[in-house]
């Protein structure tokens, strides 16, 4: 019995290397799989823990932009590689290159971590592999360390904070404090907001930095309370965002505005209740954008996924569009990178947000809206800044 | 910085460290008599706070959703006693830690298929929602003194259990002497499964109650989850008393820590923890 089974899989094993053998001598040479082998579409996200939300808009926005357009990349058919970033920087390096070189991919979307971007940044600068960066904010991937195979169709934490000084000074907010968590995304946005707030004449009485992901604030809103600001600027998202909202108003803290960069009420508004009555935030979308792309796109991604569209599901499908656009250009050889680099950096991409086109770092010149939660919905109240570009400090493109 | 500054912090700190020791304890109870190093803990705080949000939403009702929420979180950890841990007695630390790990990751992915990754929060009940002015600028939160009250409550039923009934008796024989336990006729088996499931349910209870105040997520386990065991190494592994007081102690550190050393606040937290094992290496009740 042992005998025979041992026979049959050694025969088994034969075949198979035989099929594998003969089907290596119809593999096609490099240049004729320019059109027929699929496009390797890796996603460096994080799927599970608290940013798991994030990397699964993006991941759907990605994939309703590429059906909507046919479903293929100048006419390849693409292939989806994923990788759960967990939103963890220690693993950014490793997680990169898993894709470039463990899968050999043609382009990376993502991630949602600036930790995670400033580590992918590296690999892929040494790669040369095209990378959108879909989320994370990090000002250093389009700034010291831009490329130009490194592309970004989301913002900078600077762009998402430095028009609230001015909103901040014009409301009569002299005194503000500023608060996070003590991590690159966090500091950028307080320092965007400074640098717009003093510019503007106000001063920033305080900065107050909490470790990430602390959700613990109640020591520091004590503090916040017998500082007694005019204002407060905050940079939180997600789980944290929601938490510091109602522990704002839990502690009586209301009577004293407060404000920050979009993603306090993003996605956690109908959570955060009415706690987030009258919280002033400042991004580059809002989901009430009254135009007809918005309105469209968010129609047809509730049909898609049964839920509301939010900004991450913006910046996946902008990524995707920016894909399209570079890939339609050099008809599918995504081997030919300066020509589809040009491609991608010249491109005008019809945003849900309004169109925007690539600064010379490659991070999108866009407007920045001034939202204010009225009634329990995010009212756009106007532009706080138009065509804002990130100033991209140190950026030397080669 | 006025003592009026100081005693509020002091009470942050406080209401801090016994959320903190509610979810500890069950970590300690379990590691502490069964000898097993639960790193799933984490997970059943999750699952309780999931449960409760689900349930609020299903009965309209945060107390309904806690008192149900607590059964279930005990069930799960008693099934997963009788099915899984059970088997690893005699095994190694390292064999339940690979286990135990393994709970965590399906516990994230069994969340995600079930309630998906969106971040959730639960309104506060209207009963409860009001606060104390205590300064011209500052409030508290009159949820959090009750939360505060529970836990408190909480440690003196615990220590009543533990020290007065038997048991409290058969839990702290079976801490020091499991065979010796066993052979005097007490049903170890049983036992543990009920300490098991009583260490899941106390974290499901703080991951519920706590709901109001705190957003549910995925991966909300998991920060907990090491705080809990700093709590318990602080504490002496088994001593709900040393949890008791690790909790206190790493509630206050990380409130003045944040306040006072602000740069170092991370930090603060470990710093307690290695002063005290340098102090007492088996932690302050061992």
């Amino acid at each position: 019995m042992d005998f025979v089974k041992g026979l049959s899989r050694r025969s088994v094993l034969q075949v198979g290397a035989m099929a594998a053998a003969g089907a290596s001598g119809f593999v096609p040479t490099r240049f004729a799989i320019g059109n027929t082998a699929k496009v390797k579409v890796g996603f460096l996200l994080p799927y599970t823990g608290t940013y798991a939300g994030l990397g699964e808009a993006i991941t759907n926005g990605f994939k309703m932009a590429i059906e909507e357009r046919g479903g293929k990349l100048g006419g390849r058919e693409i292939q989806y590689v994923a990788v759960d970033s967990e939103a963890n920087p220690a693993k950014g390096p490793e997680n990169t290159n898993k894709l470039v070189s463990g899968e050999n991919v043609d382009f990376i979307v993502g991630p949602v971590h600036s930790g995670v971007a400033l580590g992918m940044v590296k690999v892929v600068r040494e790669s040369g592999t095209i990378t959108i960066i879909a989320n994370a904010g990090a000002g250093a991937a389009t700034g010291p360390l831009c490329a130009p195979n490194i592309f970004r169709t989301s913002f900078t934490n600077w762009q998402t904070a430095y028009p609230m000084g001015k909103v901040a000074v014009d409301r009569g907010l002299k005194n503000v404090v500023t608060m996070s968590w003590k991590y690159a995304a966090g500091e950028e946005a307080l320092s965007g907001f400074e640098a717009g707030f003093t510019k503007a004449g106000g001063k920033v009485t305080k900065q107050i930095l909490v470790p990430f992901p602390s959700d613990e604030f109640q020591a520091n809103l004590t503090e916040i309370a017998s500082l007694k600001p005019d204002g407060v600027f905050v940079f939180f998202a997600g789980a944290g965002a929601l938490k510091f909202v109602k522990d704002y108003a839990a502690a009586g803290l209301k009577s004293i505005p407060l404000m920050g960069p979009g993603f306090l009420t993003d996605g956690v508004l109908k959570a955060q209740g009415e706690a987030a009555e009258g919280v002033l935030t400042t991004l580059h979308y809002a989901d009430a954008l009254d135009t007809s792309e918005n309105k469209v796109f968010r129609a047809a991604y509730a049909k898609a996924f049964a839920k509301e569209a939010d900004v991450y599901a913006v910046q996946g499908y902008d990524a995707a569009q920016l894909m399209v656009q570079g890939m339609a250009a050099v008809k599918g050889d995504a081997g030919a990178k300066p020509a589809l680099i040009e491609a991608m950096e010249k491109a005008v991409i019809k945003s849900p947000r309004g169109a925007f086109t690539l600064s010379k770092a490659h991070n999108p010149v866009q407007d920045i809206y001034l939202r204010q939660v009225k009634n329990g919905k995010e009212i756009v109240i106007g532009v706080a800044d138009k065509a804002l570009a990130d100033p991209a400090t140190g950026c030397k493109m080669a | 910085m006025d003592v009026w500054f100081f005693l509020i912090q002091l009470l942050n700190g406080v209401q801090y460290g016994l959320l903190l020791f509610l979810v500890a304890s069950g970590l300690t109870l379990i590691f502490g008599i069964m000898g097993i190093i639960n790193l799933a803990h984490g997970a059943f705080y999750m699952l309780g706070a999931y449960l409760a949000w689900w349930l609020a939403g299903l009965t309209g009702s945060l107390v309904a959703a806690v008192v149900l929420s607590l059964p279930l979180a005990a069930l799960v950890g008693y099934v997963i006693e009788a099915l899984l841990v059970r088997t690893l007695y005699k095994r190694d630390h390292l064999d339940q830690v690979l286990l135990t790990y393994g709970l965590i990751l399906i516990f994230n992915e069994a969340q995600r298929i079930l309630w998906g990754n969106d971040v959730h929060g639960i309104a506060m009940p209207t009963a409860v929602n009001w606060s104390v002015r205590l300064t011209e600028t500052l409030s508290y939160p009159v949820y959090r003194v009750i939360l505060s009250g529970i836990c408190a409550a909480l440690a003196v039923v615990m220590y009543v259990v533990i020290a007065k009934t038997r048991f409290g008796m058969w839990v702290r024989a079976g801490a020091s002497n499991r065979d010796m336990v066993a052979a005097l006729g007490i049903n170890v088996k049983l036992l543990f499964g009920v300490v098991f499931a009583v260490g899941a349910a106390l974290a499901g209870l703080a991951g519920a109650i706590s709901t109001p105040i705190s957003s549910v997520a995925p991966g909300m386990g998991d920060t907990v989850l090491i705080l809990c065991f700093v709590v318990v190494v602080i504490g002496g592994v088994g001593s709900v008393k040393g949890a008791f007081l690790g909790a206190m102690l790493i509630g206050l550190a990380d409130t003045f820590g944040k306040v006072f050393v602000p740069d170092f606040a991370s930090f603060t937290v470990y710093g307690v923890m290695a002063a005290v094992l340098l102090w007492k290496p088996r932690g302050l009740f061992a």
